[in-house]
């Protein structure tokens, strides 16, 4: 039984999957955050296997990775500062904690 | 007859990927869940070695499995106040479940469909050399909007976090 394309594709499918369910049913920020690190892993696998598979000699899709990664950085590095702004002014990390913009 | 990637370790690292996300999702500690994470990021890594981009691979330990990992951990240790604080109620979210497993399906769909298009793997994969090559000449302008980005992510962060007496 060969590997090729379509099982690569399913990894990364499944992975967006638990990763979307997770950012969008957990409470704690953290959570919510590693969650969103997990769809980001997602799409850079599919980025790179879809590199290997369509243009290995260019390697497009591993150069989109990298920038995809250097996003993920910044977005969990800054996100992880908001984590700690917010603890630090309600001494509480869960979402729902937050609600000074509810009506 | 083309190239076939290795059946059994991409069927080992893709379970190890898997059940290490549902194993993130399943437990109530969030430090536990913060290992699950870096252990996804592990078998990732493997998944680019076997798809030949070696280069990614080492970024991806490097970055996700040390520096994300740890940063995680620490935010994580900074903002318990107790041990017994790690371990939280589970909400399953069955509303979320449903439309994550919802799209999901969708996609799995969309995969089956495109399958016969494109199944062979191509022969030859330029290494790391090629890899720096072409950084450095054809994405040297994203490069370089990357490192600002990341520059201006790090001031970012610190302005952030920074200390009380602003």
């Amino acid at each position: 039984m060969s590997v090729g394309l379509p099982h690569l594709l399913t990894l990364s499918a499944l992975l967006f999957g638990i990763g979307m369910y997770g950012a969008l049913s957990r409470k704690s920020a953290i959570m919510v955050l590693m969650s969103l690190e997990l769809m980001a892993n997602a799409v850079n696998i599919n980025l790179v296997s879809l590199s290997r598979f369509v243009t290995p000699e260019s390697m497009d899709g591993q150069f989109f990775a990298v920038f995809s990664m250097v996003v993920s950085a910044a977005e969990i590095g800054l996100g992880l500062a908001l984590v700690l702004a917010i603890y630090r002014r309600l001494r509480s990390v869960e979402l729902d904690a937050v609600e000074e913009l509810k009506g | 007859m083309t190239e076939q990637l290795p059946a059994i370790t991409f069927y080992v690292l893709s379970f190890a990927a898997l059940g290490g996300a549902v194993s993130m999702m399943a437990t109530r500690n969030v430090v536990h869940a913060a290992f699950w994470l870096l252990e996804v990021m592990l078998a990732t890594a493997g998944i680019y070695l076997l798809l030949s981009a070696e280069f990614l691979a080492l970024v991806q330990v490097l970055v996700y499995a040390g520096a994300v990992a740890v940063l995680t951990l620490f935010v994580i240790m900074l903002t318990l106040r107790r041990r017994e604080d790690a371990v939280r109620p589970y909400p399953v979210g069955w509303g979320s479940l449903a439309l994550a497993a919802l799209l999901t399906g969708i996609v799995l769909v969309a995969i089956t469909r495109f399958e016969p298009t494109l199944a062979a793997l191509p022969e030859a994969a330029p290494g790391v050399e090629a890899f720096g090559r072409e950084m450095f000449s054809t994405w040297m302008l994203p490069f370089e909007i990357a490192s600002l980005v990341l520059l201006v992510a790090l001031v970012g962060a610190v302005w952030w976090a920074g200390g009380e007496d602003r």
